[in-house]
């Protein structure tokens, strides 16, 4: 546990580094466009020169990011012109709710459907939700928001859609070869009924793989946030991430990169402590 | 729940499907000759008709010439990417697996730094980083170079693994006994792993597909007027042309029809192994 955890920090720290290695040698780092502007006087262009950001080697720029980041100043937006760390204080809740309802409509309607056929033993219904899953798995995540929109859906239920095919195909197979197992066709055998079988004999053989999906499934959230909000005009953290990326606002970006980086290692963490309880210790 | 044999036939009848969309996506722009960046200032928005099958777009440009050439990108060059990344995952996968030690570690470390971030936003992030105002032949490059460069980590994470249970083998093991140096090992495990590479090809095709049309619709992909799927599915944003004219769904629904073909060979291939 302590080696994982003396990983993720390490994974954090580079994530940084990598995020600031990108913003210094992004190409016009340090150079105000505005001061390009022929009608502006000479002491209007050295005072834009004197605003910009002094072109510090790498290591010095991002020692001066994590001095910031320890006193909770995370630099300026450039096209918002707001603190980063307001626009995540302000964002973040609006992203939270709808992969909160995302992940929550997701979970169940892709559970609920894996469940379906080996409750009832039936390769039509099996190919019938396979088919459901698969047209949605198929569909690019800002095509699926515009149907969202079209349909005036909550975000959530646009981000359900997205990611309940990928929680779907990999609770389906895990059920599929759970059921497979030999000790739950001996139960078949004896005439146990598929709910009991269901609830005593597959279930709990999927579960702990089933708990470490939930970490993947929050970054796959995450991910598809960024299209949905853009799309559905959503002012969460996605929606700024786009904007910020259109506007070649590299504080946002870099910011975003090591806070999405901390909850996805986070949640992947905790996703791994949980399953390391549930699966029992053999001897 | 699904017999082999018709599994079987399911996938050649899959792979016929791909190969005729591949067909017509690599000779249809050259069969029909209509330039498909040329306004047709007298018809925008235009239905279907005689000179334009698919009708034509709100700048009066050919929506078949665009579905063609852009068919034709997207395809050409999303597997031309998922060439590069599945060669990248190869070489530092094959490193990692065989190689085994500190090199392993560091490989661990950096897959889990491209892991621990979601793919879009990884993939937004850094063409937001590289100049945004190019030419469309510029950002077609940077486009597609991006999802190759970008989208090795989880093949190569596969590859490793398979790598390292390749070393637990009877052949290794042999090779080992013979002699065989770490480096001539590895002239034994790389033909084993065509498989294996053929399997990422396959995933990212339609991953990088899809990330394509993503980026497309959000303005960080293809510039106009190159046409790509990514940027004709933007035509979707305009509801009242969609309700008008159905064909505007074209792109999507050969989006959706390829990417689900390679999902059905995967998940045949899943079934199989």
């Amino acid at each position: 546990m302590r080696a994982k955890l003396v990983s993720l920090v390490l994974t954090l720290v580079l994530a940084g580094l990598l995020g600031a290695t990108l913003v210094r040698f992004a190409p016009g780092y340090g150079v105000d466009e505005h001061a390009l502007d022929p009608r502006l006087s000479r002491e209007s262009v050295e005072a834009l020169q004197n605003r910009a950001p002094a072109r510090d080697g790498l290591l010095r720029y991002y020692a001066g990011y994590l001095q910031g980041l320890l006193r909770g100043d995370l630099g300026e937006s450039g096209t918002l012109n707001r603190p980063v760390a307001e626009l995540i204080r302000e964002r973040m809740p609006v992203t939270a709710r709808s992969i909160g309802l995302g992940l929550a409509l997701a979970w169940s309607a892709g559970l609920a459907l894996a469940l379906l056929p080996q409750l009832f033993r039936s390769p039509v219904l099996d190919w019938m939700t396979a088919a459901a899953a698969g047209v949605f798995l198929c569909a690019p995540a800002a095509v699926v928001a515009l149907a969202a929109l079209h349909a005036e859906a909550p975000t959530g239920l646009a981000l359900a859609a997205v990611i309940f095919p990928r929680v779907f195909r990999y609770a389906r197979n895990l059920l599929a070869g759970a059921a497979a197992m030999p000790h739950v066709l001996a139960a078949e055998a004896r005439g146990l009924g598929r709910v009991q079988i269901l609830g005593r004999h597959i279930l709990p053989l999927a579960t702990p793989q089933l708990l470490s999906l939930l970490g993947v499934s929050l970054n796959l959230a995450f991910g598809a946030s960024i299209p949905v909000e853009a799309v559905c005009g959503s002012p969460g953290l996605g929606q700024m991430a786009w904007q910020a990326a259109l506007g070649r606002d590299l504080p946002v970006l870099v910011n975003m990169t090591l806070l999405l980086a901390a909850l996805t290692m986070i949640s992947n963490f905790l996703a791994e402590a949980v399953t390391a309880k549930c699966v029992p210790v053999r001897a | 729940m699904r017999t082999g044999a018709g599994m079987k036939g399911a996938r050649r009848v899959i792979v016929v499907v791909l190969l005729i969309l591949l067909g017509g996506a690599a000779s249809g722009a050259f069969l029909y000759r209509v330039p498909y960046d040329q306004q047709n200032r007298e018809s925008f928005g235009a239905p279907p008709s005689k000179e334009h099958p698919l009708g034509t777009d709100e700048l009066g440009r050919d929506r078949l010439a665009r579905l063609l050439h852009g068919s034709r990108i997207s395809l050409l060059l999303a597997t031309a990417a998922a060439l590069l990344a599945t060669a990248i995952a190869g070489v530092v996968g094959a490193a990692a697996g065989h190689f085994g030690g500190w090199c392993a570690r560091a490989f661990q470390v950096l897959v889990d730094l491209f892991l621990s971030l979601p793919w879009l936003f990884l993939l937004i992030m850094l063409r937001a980083i590289l100049p945004l105002n190019v030419s469309p032949v510029v950002s077609l490059a940077i486009t597609f170079a991006l999802l190759g460069c970008l989208g090795w980590a989880g093949s190569a994470r596969v590859i490793a693994a398979g790598v390292q249970s390749m070393h637990r083998s009877d052949f290794m093991l042999q090779a080992r006994a013979l002699g065989c140096r770490p480096s001539r090992l590895l002239l034994h495990v790389i033909p084993n792993l065509r498989p294996l590479l053929l399997a990422q090809l396959c995933i990212s095709i339609p991953l990088f597909l899809l990330s394509e049309a993503n980026l497309g619709l959000l303005g960080l992909g293809v510039a106009e007027p190159m046409p790509s799927w990514g940027n004709l599915l933007r035509e979707l944003e305009n509801f009242h042309a969609v309700s008008v004219n159905p064909w505007v769904l074209a792109p999507a629904v050969l989006l959706v029809t390829v990417v689900g073909c390679f999902h059905i060979l995967l998940s045949g291939k899943e079934s199989h192994a």
